[in-house]
């Protein structure tokens, strides 16, 4: 029963669930409204209201990180570059947990009526790890540095829809070829770290104008930082003296070093154990919905997938509710077959959900047509956690709508570049993206690089160019709205699931706040929060 | 010249042949899996572009026989080069990993190969009663469970029922001998599981192979102890197989604990190996091939001369 309560009361906390249904469910386990209501007080405190204490120090265990890494932003692709970023580094502006946008080296930002012209004003009096002052001119050559067709920097392709950039003053200008509502989202983008002389020369030196500086890094094993004590934004982060991001790729290795008390925070927690580790004392597993999700796409231009009936047929034949259970643990939600969900701004939540139909399947299966020769779907352990398992379930439930899906299993080494986006049907994953607009730009537009389904529709690509110049959000939204709905019933992705962050964290961790932008607080939990007892 | 001196040159010039042959090997092996370095550094995330950039940056395109050998060329110089991954200096990076590789070796043997010899030797002295049959059950228990499921239990019950010592290895240059030590406890004792059985079971065998010899019976007519006896006759004869096998632990230890050191997240070589190999980072993964292999010729190469040193049949040869 304590489980139980510990994990109504979270979500209560968390807002998945009123305190109206609170009180009413935690009847059911036979307590009193007024013990539930003051268990409610408890945990909200214990959450949201604590004063930061400044000192000690928090260590995490995180995954994905190789001796190969380096500290430069452009190159930064896994879990522990990112902590890293975030403890060196600050971008212009970044989204908060709400989904609205915070200034941060930037002190403000403005658009022209038709969102082609941005203006930021890049704030004053701060300085970089060396000395030197940040100005609007460091931000331009960052942002030059990353849109250099040369450069190797993932944020190349936000880069594209600039025009020109220059300095006027105290500001940064941006102009855009095609008006864009939604660049604030892309200038939060973590590659677009500013860095002195836009970290030409040296890009991986960790000089930046983060709350702490580099002081340990030994890729691959460990990450060192130390308070910056010239911090601008000293009073709301960096409260610890020494930080430490310690790579440990193996789940179980994470746990036991969170059990054992060795780090304070972990990433990844497997779904399969996080309810067992969230019963261990003095730690608490914190889930957090966010926008990444796992897919199998089919190129909607190869045969047999050209034929809308056999992807619906395809999409009707899975199972959504069983994989949320079995392959995420319930650490997740069921998708509808369009990328968005509503962790995004401007969500449509009246898009009917696609529910599991054999009798549909089979309808559709017949009406394509299809030969009857096998279908094949391609996965890989490395595709998403669980992939192979998640496709056994769906080779089952595809049997019994009569559609002959085979399964082959793909070795990871070389999966994303000999599978994905080359074979016609695999399983993949998307980590999701700030804004709808990014999203479907990234994998939904005609002429994007990673248009994993072969998606190419001028009615869709002139849809998207409208809602990104539009500054009416109801308008926008109704746009969005045509445009995922055009996906769920025509598109080549079937998306069973969104995928929860599942991290956990110790108890004596103090100012945890949900953020679904990432993993971690958006990867900022080291530097945003407090050691209770330090 | 000495015959062990020749020998030792004849098996050193052969050492280095093989090296070589390592070295084509690892490189014609890791140019035939799918993907590049271009493409693991990018990732998911490779745009064409990008990709073309980086090959030409990192001089991808030139052929593998001509990359080859300008590795080649610049290894004969001690140049290992840079990493393709992060630029960073090869030598330097291995070297801090290797120093650990080392260290953890070091302690796991120094700890299990004493262990192992004493143990087999007083299997041998209550040879098919219950001190002999317990070192066996247990020792065989541990060698058939895979090394990191001994890990998880260890740190289950170590680190986290009792907190005696950390589940994270991670030791570094400002940590204080003892720090380290008390950071690889677990690993040290996993390791020495792994490896104790085999060690042990050839002590056992190679010394009771030896005390069927008449002279292990005039002996024991003698009147001397049995341990006595294992200690001063059966053990110098027995030798031979026994530095075999041990030499066989060790470069198990050196080479093959990455597993462990996954576990433990334990900086060694094996850790660094296995992510250049993801990553396709040619050179690196020269180097560490080279080593390993170094390690590997030079530990057997030890273990052939002990065992000639310690048979005057073969140090004197007619």
């Amino acid at each position: 029963m304590d489980d139980q309560l510990k994990h109504l009361t979270g979500q209560v906390v968390k807002g998945t669930m009123t305190r109206r249904e609170f009180v009413g469910r935690a009847a059911a386990l036979g307590i009193t409204a007024a013990v539930a209501n003051s268990m409610l007080a408890a945990e909200a405190r214990a959450d949201a209201h604590a004063t930061p204490v400044r000192g000690g120090s928090i260590k995490v265990g995180s995954s994905g990180g190789e001796s190969t890494n380096s500290l430069d932003p452009a190159l930064t692709a896994s879990s522990v570059p990112l902590f890293n970023l975030r403890h060196l580094y600050e971008t212009l502006v970044e989204t908060r947990a709400d989904g609205t946008i915070e200034p941060r080296m930037a002190e403000s930002f403005e658009a022209s009526a038709d969102a082609k012209t941005w203006a930021f004003k890049v704030r004053k009096g701060i300085q970089f790890h060396n000395g030197k002052d940040m100005t609007p001119e460091d931000v331009l050559m960052t942002m030059q540095r990353h849109s250099d067709e040369n450069s190797q920097s993932g944020a190349l392709g936000i880069m594209r829809g600039i025009e020109s950039m220059r300095v006027d003053g105290d500001n940064f200008i941006v102009e855009l070829g095609v008006g864009n509502a939604d660049l604030p989202y892309l200038m939060a983008d973590y590659h677009l770290m500013i860095q002195p002389g836009g970290g030409v020369d040296n890009p991986g030196a960790g000089i930046g104008t983060g709350p702490y500086t580099l002081e340990v890094d030994e890729p691959g094993v460990r990450h060192g930082f130390t308070r910056n004590e010239n911090y601008w934004d000293a009073e709301n982060r960096g409260f610890t003296d020494y930080n430490e991001v310690l790579v440990l790729n193996d789940a179980t290795a994470r746990t036991a070093a969170l059990q054992s008390g060795q780090v304070q925070m972990i990433n990844r927690v497997d779904p399969k154990v996080a309810s067992l580790l969230d019963r261990a004392p003095n730690l608490s597993v914190k889930s957090v919905s966010g926008r990444g999700h796992y897919v199998f796409i089919a190129h909607v231009d190869t045969a047999p997938f050209e034929n809308n009936d056999l992807r619906l047929a395809l999409k009707y034949a899975i199972n959504r509710e069983e994989m949320v259970d079995k392959i995420l643990r319930g650490y997740g939600s069921v998708g509808n077959d369009f990328p968005i969900n509503a962790a995004y701004p401007l969500f449509d939540e009246s898009i009917e959900q696609r529910e599991f139909s054999i009798e549909k399947a089979r309808e559709h299966y017949e009406k394509s047509g299809h030969d009857g020769s096998p279908i094949v779907l391609r996965v890989a352990d490395g595709a998403f956690a669980g992939a192979v398992d998640a496709a056994s379930l769906y080779l089952e439930t595809a049997k019994a709508a009569g559609i002959p899906l085979e399964i082959k299993r793909e070795p990871n080494d070389g999966y994303w570049s000999e599978v994905w986006n080359k074979q016609p049907f695999c399983a993949s994953y998307w980590g999701g993206r700030a804004v709808q607009d990014q999203m479907y730009s990234t994998a939904y537009l005609s002429t994007a690089d990673w248009n994993d389904t072969r998606w190419k529709r001028p009615e869709f690509d002139a849809m998207l160019l409208e809602a990104r110049a539009e500054l009416d959000q109801t308008k926008r939204k109704a746009i969005y709205s045509q445009m995922g709905t055009m996906l769920r019933d025509e598109g080549g992705v079937i998306l069973p699931m969104f995928n929860d962050f599942v991290d956990a964290v110790s108890n004596n961790i103090g100012g945890w706040k949900v953020d679904p932008n990432a993993e971690l607080m958006n990867n900022k939990a080291p530097i945003t929060c407090w050691v209770q007892d330090a | 010249m000495h015959p062990i001196l020749k020998l030792i040159a004849q098996r050193l010039a052969l050492g280095l042949l093989l090296l070589f042959a390592a070295s084509i090997l690892i490189f014609v092996g890791t140019s035939i899996l799918p993907g590049d370095v271009a493409q693991s550094i990018l990732g998911q995330s490779a745009t064409p572009e990008a990709l073309a950039n980086l090959r030409r940056e990192l001089g991808l395109n030139d052929p593998a026989v001509t990359r080859y050998f300008m590795w080649l060329g610049g290894v004969l110089q001690g140049d290992l080069g840079t990493a393709l991954t992060n630029g960073r200096d090869i030598a330097e990076s291995l070297g801090g990993r290797l120093k650990n590789t080392l260290f953890l070796a070091f302690w796991a043997a120094a700890i299990s190969v004493p262990l192992a010899i004493f143990l087999g030797l007083l299997a041998v002295r209550y040879k098919d009663r219950i001190p002999d049959k317990l070192i066996s059950a247990i020792t065989l228990t541990t060698i058939s469970i895979p090394e990191f499921m001994i890990g998880y239990i260890l740190i289950y019950w170590v680190a986290i029922k009792w907190r005696l010592f950390p589940s994270v290895a991670i030791i570094n240059d400002s940590m204080s001998l003892g720090e380290k030590l008390n950071a690889i406890a677990i690993p040290v004792m996993v390791l020495t599981l792994v490896v104790l059985a085999h060690m042990m079971r050839m002590t056992r065998a190679a010394i009771l192979n030896v005390m069927q010899s008449a002279y292990i019976e005039t002996a024991e007519l003698k009147g001397l102890g049995m341990l006595k006896i294992i200690r001063k006759h059966a053990f110098p004869n027995a030798v031979a197989p026994i530095v075999n096998v041990v030499m066989l632990n060790l470069a198990y230890l050196v080479v093959g604990v990455v597993v462990v050191e996954v576990v433990f997240a334990y900086p060694g070589m094996g850790q660094y190996l296995v992510d250049h190999v993801s990553k396709r980072d040619v050179p690196v993964v020269q180097a560490c091939g080279l080593i390993f292999a170094a390690v590997y010729i030079g530990l057997n190469l030890v273990a052939d001369i002990v065992s000639i040193l310690a048979n005057p049949r073969l140090r004197h040869p007619k």
